[in-house]
């Protein structure tokens, strides 16, 4: 089952295309990183798929076919926007009552429960808690809904590291227990790293880059040799990216195609996340897209600096 | 013909059905009740002072209630100020501070909330506005005819009768959500609203209410005093005349002319007579179109009636662009 399907998706504002001709099947069983610069599209593919906008082109479809916005799909995904929204002047517990009935399903015990845990008082307005408190209750309102699939648009970018770590801790929780897919958004990767096992990379409002974490790390890696020579392999090796020091150049290379081989004099090591999507960010026109791959794929360009 | 229908996935997750209306009415009943509160207090203060004042004119004669003709402008303000103050931040406090996120994606739906949370209030401000509009009637009633002759179509107060005044709050309220929704700011959706409001009530009061039915026409120079007067002119042998050629004549027998006033100058020909009995005798006829008071309650119903299709439209607008809108 696909939780989210884009086929040939477009939104435009105005003049401006915030996402164009853009696909992507998201499978389901992940907690999927959405990552990209500001103003690649990110929170316009979350408002698409949680139906809070209508396309422009194309469709989006969720949860196996439902189309984004109807009543099912409602049913099955619960969407924490940015800034956490909640009614300010609703005291906690009026919060739980109000998305209680709201929805078919709400977990009251669930969400009684696991506030007590964080210690946020029920009868506390919830525009009094802070910051990181708004975050758990927006989170903790969006998990007691028992959801297929949750999605959450940079939440946490207005939290302090600890408040981060909690957050996280949550989702991880429910990801454990109740194998709910997530669908996170973020600029920052390093938040998602030890948690996300999908990458979604979204650049100018097309995917740059998709599929699961050790797929991608296993088919790329990081050549270091002498910077004299890099020129030399760039261009038959399946290269992303080539990062130049004084005597050694580094370049990120893609290990699935036949061409790959280490050069001589060259050393092979593994990639981290972050190294990869920072690549990939620095080089707009490469992609790495599982299944069929685009043609222009076949030539990865080397980047000039 | 077989039609095989295979189920969709959608079909079998909708066997469900939606989330029940019902309870949207505890949702509304907490999000609004300091609002409902609010117009209970000020609209209830607005009734005592009707009550206390109607009580006066039927125990003292007309002249208590006459305060009522001056204050009468300021009740003028209340259907905008509900339509600020309750209709246009209903949607507009949502999106401007983004709680809209949160709510229209929860299960209920986001077109079932808004009619959930638009309908009760739009019942509730008629229903309040239209108790005191009728305490208004009640009040007002002495003042009419008689030796106050005050008409109950003048655009002073009619629109702050029974129902009219609820017609007028409700549209107030309508063409607020709509603002809030399209503005999607609280302050300058509460302008626009009372400033579209105001637009429609004085356009209506100018343009339509004198045509909801064909005016009367009479040469009697003695109309009831409760009548509104729409025009006057005069007529020689079944022609009108021109106002400019009565004037020329007033002028020769010795009266003064300017603007729309007649005033006389002493030894003039006109002797002891008024300008109207100097025409009248000299073959003149004085015609008035009218709408005669008898005329009040089916104004009453014309004007509530399209004001409550305006507002259900202006509503099933908003509804719509809730639905189809783009984030």
């Amino acid at each position: 089952m696909n939780v989210i399907e884009a086929r040939g998706l477009g939104k435009r504002y105005g003049s401006t295309w915030a996402l164009r001709d853009f696909s992507l099947a998201l499978p389901e069983g992940h907690v999927v990183a959405l990552v990209g610069p500001n103003g690649a599209g990110k929170t316009t593919l979350l408002n698409l798929a949680v139906g809070l906008s209508t396309p422009s082109a194309g469709a989006v479809t969720v949860l196996d076919g439902v189309p984004a916005g109807s009543r099912p799909a409602l049913d099955g995904i619960a969407f924490v926007a940015q800034d956490a929204p909640l009614y300010k002047n609703l005291s906690v517990k009026d919060m739980v009552h109000l998305t209680t009935n709201l929805n078919w399903y709400f977990d009251q015990g669930y969400a009684i429960a696991r506030l007590g845990d964080l210690g946020i008082p029920l009868g506390q307005k919830s525009g009094k808690l802070s910051g990181g408190q708004q975050a758990q209750l927006a989170l903790t309102l969006a998990l007691a809904r028992r959801p297929q699939l949750l999605v959450l648009d940079e939440p946490m970018s207005a939290l302090d590291p600890l408040a981060r770590h909690d957050f996280m801790a949550t989702v991880m929780t429910a990801v454990a227990d109740d194998g709910v897919s997530v669908l996170i958004s973020s600029h920052v990767l390093t938040e998602l790293e030890r948690v996300a096992d999908y990458l979604v990379l979204l650049t100018h409002g097309q995917v740059q880059v998709a599929g699961e974490v050790d797929d991608l790390l296993a088919s790329h890696r990081v050549l270091t040799g002498p910077a004299g020579d890099a020129e030399t392999w760039v261009e038959g090796l399946a290269t992303v990216h080539v990062r130049r020091g004084e005597a050694q150049a580094h370049l990120l290379v893609r290990t699935d195609t036949n061409a790959y081989e280490v050069p001589p004099r060259f050393e092979e090591h593994p990639v981290s996340l972050e190294e990869l999507t920072l690549a990939y960010l620095r080089v707009p026109e490469a992609a790495s897209l599982p299944g069929p791959r685009r043609a222009r794929e076949a030539a990865p360009k080397e980047i000039a600096r | 013909m077989t039609a095989v229908t295979i189920p969709t996935p959608a079909e079998k997750e909708d066997s469900r059905g939606a989330v029940p209306w019902r309870r949207m009415a505890w949702v509304t009943w907490r999000q609004y009740r300091v609002a409902v509160a609010g117009l209970v207090v000020v609209l209830g203060a607005v009734s005592v002072y009707l009550w206390i004042i109607g009580d006066q004119a039927r125990s003292f004669g007309g002249a208590a209630g006459h305060s009522l003709t001056l204050t009468a402008a300021l009740f003028q303000v209340i259907p905008a100020l509900i339509g600020a103050f309750v209709g246009a931040p209903l949607l507009a406090r949502e999106l401007e501070t983004g709680t809209f996120r949160f709510t229209w994606t929860q299960g209920f739906g986001r077109a079932r909330w808004t009619v959930a949370t638009v309908a009760p209030l739009a019942i509730v401000v008629t229903i309040l506005t239209g108790i005191v509009g009728s305490l208004f009637s009640w009040a007002y009633g002495p003042l009419i005819g008689g030796k106050y002759g005050a008409n109950p179509l003048a655009g002073n107060t009619f629109d702050l009768h029974t129902v009219t005044f609820a017609a007028w709050t409700l549209a107030a309220f309508s063409i607020g959500v709509l603002a809030g929704l399209l503005i999607r700011r609280v302050v300058p959706a509460m302008f626009a609203s009372m400033t579209a409001w105001a637009a429609l009530a004085v356009a209506t009061g100018v343009f339509l209410r004198p045509h909801y039915e064909a005016p009367l026409v009479s040469s009697n120079p003695h109309l009831p005093s409760s009548s509104w007067v729409m025009s006057t002119w005069w007529t020689q042998s079944g022609k009108t005349v021109s106002s400019s050629t009565i004037n020329e004549l007033l002028q020769k027998a010795g009266a003064q002319v300017s603007g729309g006033s007649v005033s006389l100058r002493p030894g003039s020909a006109l002797g002891n007579l008024s300008p109207t009995q100097y025409l009248i005798q000299h073959g003149f006829t004085q015609v008035s179109s009218y709408q005669p008071a008898s005329r009040f309650w089916s104004f009453q119903w014309i004007e509530a009636g399209w004001l409550l299709v305006f507002s259900l439209l202006v509503m099933s607008m908003v509804v719509w662009l809730v639905y189809r809108r783009a984030a």
